[in-house]
């Protein structure tokens, strides 16, 4: 699903690498928590995945593609098949839940009757049924981030990146968000979660990638935490 | 590709900034007005030129009594006589150049001062006498009058030789410089219109980096990413490219036939045909200029 082959990334005009020799692979099926304190890579980590950057050495796979050989054109072919979730949410204000939903359908092409079909039913599925003509403005942030679930998953991705999903939110509502990926995750999608909450990732038991100054210093199969910050 | 989503997304940005698009739409038509008029100027002089050159004239004078008296060098050896006359007509119908030769009596050119002036205070005092007689000789080729100003110019009896074409040059490198200016002032709004359309598509893009944002995330090609923004463009264009044809046409229908036609009536001026083949390339360029420049303006901004 994932690999990672000795990757480094540097950006430019920096001395040191935001990523530095990291070789890791991650199954399907796989949840993965990434961790790690802030500006230790983690969000470059994901933005390789998302080929949002371009390593700087070694090769990165996603879905089989090595990344960096990928042509421009043929990224938003990679994109389709994976959905990101952010702790900002990134919805768009002036559209209803549904509109939200609805656009990352239109934006690839998708039918009319196709996109009427699927939207209600992956509304039901992130438990935001019978609120789809709401606006935004008008939900929780845990009812925001649903509808941000909703439209990464809509695609139905083989891989599902979240970046910090709870980071704006109270532990209760984390909680639900956590089962609702959770959930995702056991019908077959592979979820890698950057996150900073020690409660969730102890909970949870899943595998866990700690990054330190952009080295892989733990991977562990159902980790903890395991630092203080 | 869904045209219903394009569509609503063009919408949104035109209305969105307004402004931009506005000054986009004046600016392009005052460039685009500005090409077209040139083309056309260029047409109406050259037309002006053929038409002209066709019937100008190289006239020899001859020297009248007055001016002998009056003491113009050139007529110090007194004025003109018959035989002299006699002499400069044979020779000038010997030219190869010379297609036509005429005499003006000096009769004839005080008829035809009376004519032209009738309003001027000086014709009522000109006599008969004081008009110079001529020989108005019409060339093959106008360019040649040099051949005729060498060969009779400062012979007894000939006061000057004036060349028409040399009056009508001037003024035509008059109109030639006048249309350089404006091809000039066209290039400096066409550079002003590109700027304009290159900004007003970063704004726009700016201001909807949320969805292109979004769009790119979801996978979105980048053709379907930049096309609302090109279509933004060349719509405003093809607005500001409709704005001077109008303007075109109604320079020619108002200035030209109801106005310039009617107090000139010398000159021919540019038909209808002219202008209308004009337009579809105004129309040509007002879309495809702001579509290339929307296209180059967004490459580097909405990367993949």
């Amino acid at each position: 699903m994932i690999r990672f082959d000795n990757v480094s990334k540097t950006y430019p005009r920096q001395n040191a690498p935001a990523l530095y020799d990291v070789s890791l692979e991650v199954e399907r099926g796989e949840f993965v928590f990434l961790v790690g304190s802030s500006g230790s890579g983690k969000s470059t980590f994901l933005r390789l995945i998302l080929r949002e950057e371009r390593a700087s050495t070694g090769n990165v796979y996603v879905l089989g593609k090595d990344l960096g050989r990928l042509s421009n054109w043929k990224v938003p072919q990679v994109r389709r098949q994976l959905g990101c979730v952010f702790q900002d949410f990134r919805l768009l204000p002036n559209k209803t839940v549904a509109e939200n939903v609805a656009f990352a359908l239109e934006v690839i092409g998708k039918s009319r009757g196709q996109i009427r079909k699927t939207v209600p039913e992956v509304l039901d599925l992130v438990g935001l049924g019978g609120k789809e003509e709401r606006m935004p403005g008008e939900l929780s942030g845990g009812e925001q981030q649903r509808v941000a679930i909703a439209r990464a998953f809509v695609n139905r991705p083989m891989l599902l990146i979240a970046d910090e999903p709870t980071g704006n939110l109270d532990p209760q509502t984390s909680v639900g968000i956590m089962k609702l990926l959770d959930r995702i995750n056991r019908t077959g999608t592979t979820v890698v979660m950057a996150t900073h909450d020690s409660q969730i990732v102890d909970q949870m038991r899943k595998r866990v990638i700690e990054l330190e100054r952009g080295r892989l210093v733990r991977d562990q199969s159902r980790g903890v935490y395991g630092y203080q910050h | 590709m869904r045209a219903h989503f394009v569509l609503s997304e063009i919408g949104v940005g035109l209305r969105r900034n307004v402004t931009m698009t506005l000054a986009v739409i004046v600016s392009v038509a005052l460039s685009l007005a500005l090409f077209g008029g040139s083309l056309l100027a260029r047409q109406q002089v050259n037309s002006m030129e053929d038409y002209w050159y066709d019937r100008v004239e190289v006239s020899i004078f001859l020297c009248n009594a007055n001016d002998a008296e009056s003491g113009d060098p050139a007529c110090s050896r007194g004025a003109v006589t018959q035989e002299q006359k006699d002499e400069i007509e044979a020779e000038l119908l010997e030219y190869d150049i010379v297609e036509e030769v005429y005499h003006e009596s000096a009769e004839e050119a005080y008829e035809h001062y009376q004519e032209q002036q009738q309003e001027s205070p000086i014709a009522a005092v000109v006599t008969p006498d004081q008009m110079q007689e001529s020989f108005r000789i019409k060339l093959t080729d106008p360019t040649k009058y040099d051949v005729i100003s060498s060969a009779f110019a400062g012979r007894p009896g000939v006061q000057s030789v004036t060349d028409q074409r040399s009056l009508l040059e001037n003024l035509f490198n008059l109109l030639n410089g006048v249309n350089y200016a404006a091809v000039g002032l066209m290039l400096l709004m066409l550079v002003v219109a590109l700027l304009l359309i290159v900004n007003t598509v970063r704004v726009s893009a700016f201001s909807r980096r949320r969805e292109t944002g979004i769009m790119r995330l979801v996978g979105a090609s980048s053709f379907y990413i930049q096309l609302p923004f090109i279509l933004e463009a060349t719509i405003a264009g093809l607005l500001g490219a409709v704005f001077a044809c109008f303007l075109l046409v109604g320079v020619k229908f108002f200035a030209i036939n109801n106005f310039l036609a009617e107090k000139i009536p010398a000159i021919e001026f540019i038909g209808w045909d002219h202008v209308l083949s004009v337009l579809p390339l105004i129309l040509v360029a007002g879309a495809l200029m702001p579509a290339l420049a929307a296209f180059f303006a967004l490459f580097k901004y909405l990367k993949v």
